[in-house]
């Protein structure tokens, strides 16, 4: 019998191929009552309720209240729930495997591209996104890389049978990797031209939006949502010139909506930035110094500089590999040490960045009547102690943990368990 | 005699002397032969840096120093030159020249796959190696060249062929303008050369490295013993030159302070005491570089200052790079201090034109100008053998010698003459009267005001009338005055010229004016010019300390060991012991000394440690930081190559490590090809020599490697086997059946010929040297076990091995551990079964597993990684700590002195303020055998250190720029940021 079990367990792992089935609209209200609720928003709920029905969260607060508990009730006394975490700018499900160039659809030809569409290229199955869900990483914004302006992402939840199902904001923003004054070490003196590139592009694309023109240019044309405000531009820049020319060229050149992504300098602009109302997606906490003599945890205090300074601060980790893109809790916990409050940290990696990347109105808190997209922890999930999810929910649907790697785990555990057996 | 007949006598006795060898017939003229004496007479003569006569004579005859001093004794047929008031100094030598010989043309790689075959026939295996090169052979006299040189005092240099690891000899060449090779040419076989560079013009790829070119250095002495001792029956050109050259002065190209060290060193090992040429920055390990007893060679190319203008930008420059401009004039005055001897050389700078201000600014930073004459003349004579010829003004010396306005060394010194083997050569007219002045000039019944000012021996001239300005162009030589001016306004010109009176102040002389009126003008001296400005940057060097290691957070002393107690920590003991709550760790003398509670203090320094966990140092088991180069790629096996050639003490990854709790790791070769190098194993001493950052008997360790890198999948490169894991098999097989043959000859008795590569295998075979193989599916891992088990001997590390889990049982019973990544894969397609479970799994099945890092970010927080094991896979958290402490140390054979905490091992701990496999927690004292190397305060110390130093030098080179001196671009100081990878590719 055991040998059975084995043998048709042994089946079921090879037949997967990746991505889990996703999970069926939610039918039943789901209550979760006991856990330490984090918000999202800076707040937290000891001993909380939380019910969600028709995929929308119904109730948010303690569960000391008097209220009906419906549907099926988990209880998670000492355990933890959070809202699904966002990894902005990412190529996830663009690319699969970073050396086979065959699996790479992350960078088109061209530097001035925004009409580069990430969506239709995101891979709904692939084995890299399905890896994120166990750690409680739940929405991505899909980004192309490369050139200068690199394409237009699309925010998608990591559920779901194919791309289009999967799009939460379909071609939310517009990203521009702005110039580098300083290049491989070296004064870059192509600086200057490079910026006017930018320039004489944002205002022939503006003055394209002026008249209904006869012949479309796709270019252009995709280019008008960024000055009419249904676009965001997402500037890449880390320097101060960077970010100063950046920001400031932009906006003057008509953009609505921006928003600083790296702001590796930025805490040295806190004034400037607050000025011209810019969030930031700084970028993540496990990097290196950038400059050799700064202070050894220059990156991991970063975040809690741009925080204190009053700004609207998210994290991404667009520089690293996409696998990597799961440990974003421990990235936002990184700061802990350095500075920010638990709650605070949580901010960075869903309340916050629901706001920058403007999917507030539904995702980043646990609020009564946004999307029920959260997961349950055994301890605290920004820490890789506490981090071991027992559920998660992606609109209600509460979505499968295993993954590709899981499948692997308990084939390989079950090999062992079975020699062991027969000795 | 008056100034014109001196003229005329010296240009015929410098042209008459040695001017043809004595056999050769002459059929332009007669035969004529000039035996005549020529004394300079009342100069002061340097006759050596230390030997000064005042009022003394120089005499000399047939290109050679008869005699200098005080009295000497002319003889009747004598022609005597008073040169009263004037400096008489041996001209200057330079050891290291390319004058000359071309540079050879760099091969283009563009579009070509590697090399890894030799080019030539009848040579050396490897191109790089050619001690055949004789300088001679491509040598041709410049002239212009040499121009340029005497310009600078220089008479003699010593030129070679600077293309190569070895490079063949060198050739002494007196920078003789008259006379043909001949007679300049002093030696043609003057020296041996050697760098550690390849050569430009050759494909072959090895050696990639720099450790590669150490290894084939020794192995070529190696070779050319085995030849020399008639073992080869084949015709080696190269070897027979290297032979052929042994008993020649040997110099090496080191150009930089370690690789002064790493010369010396190979030097050492077979005999050799090479001259070295150094970097600039040899200040910095001086002691080091003292105990080599090396000859040393000097460059002066102290940098230029960043220009610093744009805050921005200058944020990108390192206080290393600063802290070099503000301290490497400082480099001569250093080494002179500690009394290592040293030539200077014009090497590395951009032109001879520079060698003026940069003696200057080494003498103004401390140098004293003894040394410096030293450091040009006897010194150099000194390293090249040839101090009864060159170098000195005593008897029997070719008379080269330097005619000068006063101390040469001084600004405003003016050469007036360099002497070559006895032949003239006018720099500068030493009789030229000074014109300098303010004057008032008359032609024409016009007045003006002229001025003469400019370099004493190139005056200008500014003319003017009234308020107006006239174009002026001034010619002055040969006691002729030539003065051309153009009045713009008034549409006139004047062409002046005047004999010089040596006895008057007045010049006076013909002038035309445009119509071709010819009158005469007069100009009368009215007043002197203020000659000196304000000397540039005059403040005088205002140098930064050095400290350890001389780069930002390098520390003003290296940390001492202390005698510490930790009170009431929680203890994670990485032993059977587990985690003790509310317990004493004393450290003592390096040692844990105690652990138990309530320990008395006594003279113990105590940390109150309530709420805080005690750990041992983190121990990364793959590490590549504190490496200057990581791959030797130019072969299939590099085990002849050594990490601990190629340290890096100066790395910032060090300090960084630090302050992730990480003590020790083992500095692996890269993956490149399926036989790497030999590990480094380190504690990461920040501050200490890379010798004492080596464990004292370090158990040998080489890298092995699989898969895609050793196939180079990855890039395009398609000519070096193995290409597929089949091959990567036969290379292993081959190899160690070479080396077990190999042993055996050794053994028996029988003349062998040393091969570096062997030595190393046949430690392997023996257990003596342990293999931690870079590996990543299952299949390649089962085969290397395979491969170990049929050679009788056993794989110690599978390292990153992330399809560990699906072979585990195998492993366990080859008997392997495991020091694999928490949560890496998906980077490449071997990785794509990688998971996270991958340690447990492990684990679980009694494999030692280490989390390591391979990676200069991630090791700086391997207390994190470690915790992933938690997560993945549900190891417990004492066991979970195990994989970056006591796991690491047993893989390294290193657990009987560190990993744990335990009563006598060492004192390698990490003090932490949360749980230590928490993301909270913060390492706050990083202690190595009882000395700390890092703590929070210290650090924020530090900071403020580096902050106030970098304002300070930033200002300096702001002042350095106002006073006119050059600045250079500010550049970010970037290492290359090492993986595995790092270097594999071929170029």
């Amino acid at each position: 019998m055991k040998i059975q079990a084995f043998i048709s367990a042994l089946f079921l792992s090879l037949m997967a191929v990746g991505q889990q089935t996703p999970a069926p609209p939610q039918t039943e209200a789901i209550t979760i009552e006991g856990a330490t609720a984090h918000l999202g928003n800076g707040e937290l709920i000891e001993n909380s309720l939380i019910m969600f029905e028709g995929g929308k969260l119904t109730f948010v607060g303690s569960a000391m209240t008097k209220i009906a508990r419906r549907g099926k009730t988990i209880r998670a006394q000492g355990k933890h729930v959070y809202p699904g975490l966002i990894a902005p700018s990412t190529s996830l499900g663009l690319v699969e495997i970073d050396a086979v160039r065959a699996t790479k659809d992350q960078d088109e030809l061209g530097e001035m591209i925004p009409h580069i569409r990430s969506l239709i290229a995101y891979n709904a199955e692939s084995k890299v996104v399905e890896s994120m869900r166990p750690n409680g990483v739940l929405l991505g914004q899909i980004t192309p890389k490369g050139g200068r302006i690199s394409g237009t992402s699309s925010i998608v939840q990591f559920d779901a049978w194919n791309w289009e199902d999967a799009a939460v904001k379909v071609d939310d923003g517009i990203h521009l990797h702005w110039p580098e004054s300083f290049q491989r070490g070296k004064p870059n003196k192509k600086y200057g031209e490079q910026v006017s590139e930018v320039k004489d592009f944002f205002k022939d694309a503006a003055a394209y939006g002026k008249v209904r023109a006869q012949e479309v240019n796709p270019v252009f044309a995709a280019m008008q949502g960024v000055f009419e405000g249904t676009k965001k531009l997402y500037v890449y820049a880390n320097g101060e010139k960077e970010i100063l020319d950046g920001i400031r060229i932009t906006k003057g050149l008509g953009a609505k909506e921006v928003v600083l992504v790296g702001g590796y300098r930025a805490h040295k602009l806190i004034d400037f930035l607050k000025g011209n109302d810019i969030p930031v997606l700084v970028r993540h906490t496990h990097k290196l110094p950038f400059y050799d003599d700064e202070d050894y945890d220059q990156p991991y205090k970063l975040p809690k500089l741009l925080m204190e300074g009053g700004l609207l601060v998210g994290m991404q980790n667009s520089e690293t590999s996409n696998f990597q893109t799961r440990n974003l809790p421990f990235f936002a916990g990184q700061t802990v040490a350095h500075g920010l409050n638990r709650e605070e940290a949580l901010q960075l990696i869903s309340g916050n960045t629901a706001q920058i990347l403007g999917i507030a109105d539904n995702y980043g808190t646990l609020e009564q009547g946004k999307s029920a997209t959260l997961f349950i922890s055994e301890g605290d999930a920004l820490d890789m102690r506490g981090n071991r999810l027992t559920h998660a929910f992606i609109d209600g649907r509460e979505i499968s943990l295993d993954t590709h790697q899981t499948e692997l785990w308990k084939r390989y555990s079950k090999k062992y368990e079975g020699e062991m057996e027969g000795k | 005699m008056n100034r014109l007949q001196v003229y005329l006598l010296l240009f015929f006795l410098g042209c008459a002397q040695m001017s043809a060898q004595d056999y050769f017939p002459v059929n332009d003229q007669v035969k004529a032969k000039n035996n005549n004496y020529m004394a300079f007479v009342n100069a002061k003569i340097y006759v050596t840096p230390v030997q000064v006569v005042d009022k003394g004579t120089l005499l000399i005859r047939e290109g050679k120093v008869v005699q200098a001093g005080k009295s000497v004794t002319l003889p009747k047929n004598t022609v005597v030159v008073d040169v009263s008031g004037k400096w008489i100094y041996p001209s200057f030598i330079d050891v290291f020249s390319s004058f000359g010989v071309a540079k050879p043309k760099k091969f283009s790689a563009k579009g070509r796959s590697a090399e890894y075959g030799p080019s030539r026939e009848g040579f050396y295996w490897n191109d790089h190696i050619m001690p055949e090169n004789d300088a001679i052979d491509k040598f041709t006299y410049d002239d212009s060249v040499a121009k340029s040189l005497r310009k600078v005092g220089f008479g003699v240099v010593n030129t070679h062929i600077q293309d190569g690891i070895a490079r063949g000899t060198g050739v002494l060449v007196a920078l003789n303008r008259e006379d043909n090779d001949a007679v300049r040419i002093l030696d043609d076989r003057s020296a041996q050369y050697f760098s550690f560079k390849r050569s430009v013009a050759k494909r072959q790829s090895y050696p990639t490295s720099l450790m590669g070119a150490m290894a084939l250095l020794r192995q070529m002495y190696y070779d050319a013993d085995w030849y020399a001792k008639g073992h080869v029956d084949t015709k080696d050109r190269s070897l027979e030159a290297l032979n052929r050259n042994k008993d020649l002065v040997q110099i090496f190209a080191a150009e930089d302070k370690g690789n002064v060290l790493r010369a010396d060193g190979i030097g050492d090992k077979f005999g050799i005491q090479y001259a070295i040429l150094g970097g600039g920055d040899e200040y910095e390990r001086v002691a080091d570089i003292k105990a080599t007893n090396a000859k040393l060679i000097l460059p002066l190319n102290f940098p230029e200052a960043y220009d610093v203008s744009d805050p921005y930008a200058a944020a990108y420059v390192s206080l290393e790079d600063m802290r070099h401009w503000n301290q490497a004039p400082a480099n001569p005055k250093i080494l002179a201090e500690h009394g290592v001897p040293f030539s200077l050389t014009l090497h590395d700078l951009k032109s001879p034109q520079e060698f003026n201000d940069k003696i200057r600014k080494a003498i103004q930073y401390g140098l004293p100008k003894t040394k410096a004459l030293e450091a040009l003349t006897t010194v150099p004579s000194d390293i090249l053998g040839k101090s009864d010829e060159i170098g000195s003004l005593q008897p029997g010396r070719y008379a080269n010698f330097l005619i000068t306005s006063g101390d040469i060394f001084e600004k405003g010194t003016i050469l007036y003459e360099n002497w070559v083997q006895g032949k003239r050569n006018i720099v500068n007219d030493m009789f030229l009267k000074d014109i300098h002045g303010e004057y008032k000039l008359v032609v024409d019944g016009q007045n003006f005001s002229l001025s003469i000012k400019g370099e004493p021996t190139s005056p200008k001239a500014e003319v003017k009338r009234d308020t107006v300005k006239l174009k002026a162009k001034l010619n002055y030589g040969n006691e002729w005055l030539v003065l051309s001016l153009v009045d713009g306004k008034e549409n006139t010109s004047y062409r002046l010229t005047a004999l010089v009176d040596p006895d008057d102040d007045k010049l006076k002389g013909r002038a035309v004016l445009s119509d071709g009126k010819e009158t005469t003008f007069e100009a009368v001296k009215t007043g002197t010019i203020d000659k000196k400005k304000k000397e540039k940057g005059a403040t005088g060097p205002n140098m930064v300390a050095i400290t350890y290691p001389n780069v930002g957070y390098g520390y003003a002393s290296i940390p001492r060991q202390e005698t510490v107690l930790f009170k009431n920590a929680t203890v994670w003991t990485s032993e059977d012991a587990g985690i003790l709550e509310n317990t004493d760790v004393l450290v003592k003398n390096g040692k844990i000394a105690k652990i138990g509670k309530d320990i008395k203090a006594g003279a113990a320094k105590v940390v109150d440690a309530t709420g805080k966990h005690l750990t041992a140092g983190i121990i990364d088991e793959h590490s590549h930081i504190a490496a200057l180069a990581i791959n030797e790629a130019g072969h299939n096996s590099s085990a002849e190559v050594k990490m601990t050639d190629v340290l890096d003490y100066e790395d910032r990854g060090i300090y960084h490590a630090l302050a992730g709790g990480v003590t020790s790791l083992q500095l692996l070769h890269g993956s490149a090809n399926p036989i790497g190098g030999q590990s480094a194993i380190i504690k990461l001493k920040w501050g200490e020599s890379p010798e004492n950052m080596v464990y004292e008997n370090a158990p040998k360790f080489i890298k092995f490697a699989l898969g895609e890198n050793v196939k180079q999948s990855n890039w395009g490169s398609y000519s070096r086997f193995p290409q597929t894991r089949m091959g990567v098999e036969q290379v292993f097989i081959d190899y160690f059946q070479r080396a077990k043959e190999y042993g055996a000859k050794k053994k028996s008795g029988a003349a062998y010929r040393h091969d570096e590569e062997m030595e190393t295998l046949v430690e392997i075979l023996n257990g003596e040297r342990f293999i931690s193989c870079h590996s990543y599916v299952q299949s390649e891992i089962n085969m290397l076990m395979k491969v170990a088990e049929k050679f009788g001997f056993r794989v110690n590390t599978f390292t990153h091995i992330l399809e560990g889990y699906k072979v585990a049982d195998k492993m366990r019973q080859h008997g392997v551990g495991a020091g694999t990544f928490s949560d890496w894969w998906a980077y490449k397609f071997e990785v794509n079964d990688a998971i996270p479970y991958n340690a447990a799994i492990m684990h679980d099945q009694g494999i030692t597993v280490a989390i390591n890092s391979d990676d200069r970010e991630m090791i700086r927080r391997l207390n994190q990684e470690a915790a992933k094991t938690v997560k993945y896979g549900g190891m417990t958290e004492h066991e979970a700590w195990k994989t970056v402490t006591i796991n690491p140390a047993k893989l390294l054979h290193l657990d009987d002195r560190t990993g744990s905490i335990k009563e006598g091992k060492d004192a390698d701990l990490v003090l932490w303020s949360d749980n230590p496999l928490s993301v909270y927690a913060k390492a706050e004292i990083t202690m190595i055998e009882g000395a700390v190397f890092f703590d929070l305060e210290k650090d924020a110390k530090l900071r403020e250190a580096v902050k106030r130093e970098r304002n300070l030098l930033i200002d300096q080179m702001l002042t350095a720029k106002e006073s006119g001196h050059k600045t250079q671009a500010p550049q970010q100081n970037k290492k290359e940021l090492m993986h595995c990878d790092t270097g594999a590719m071929e170029q």
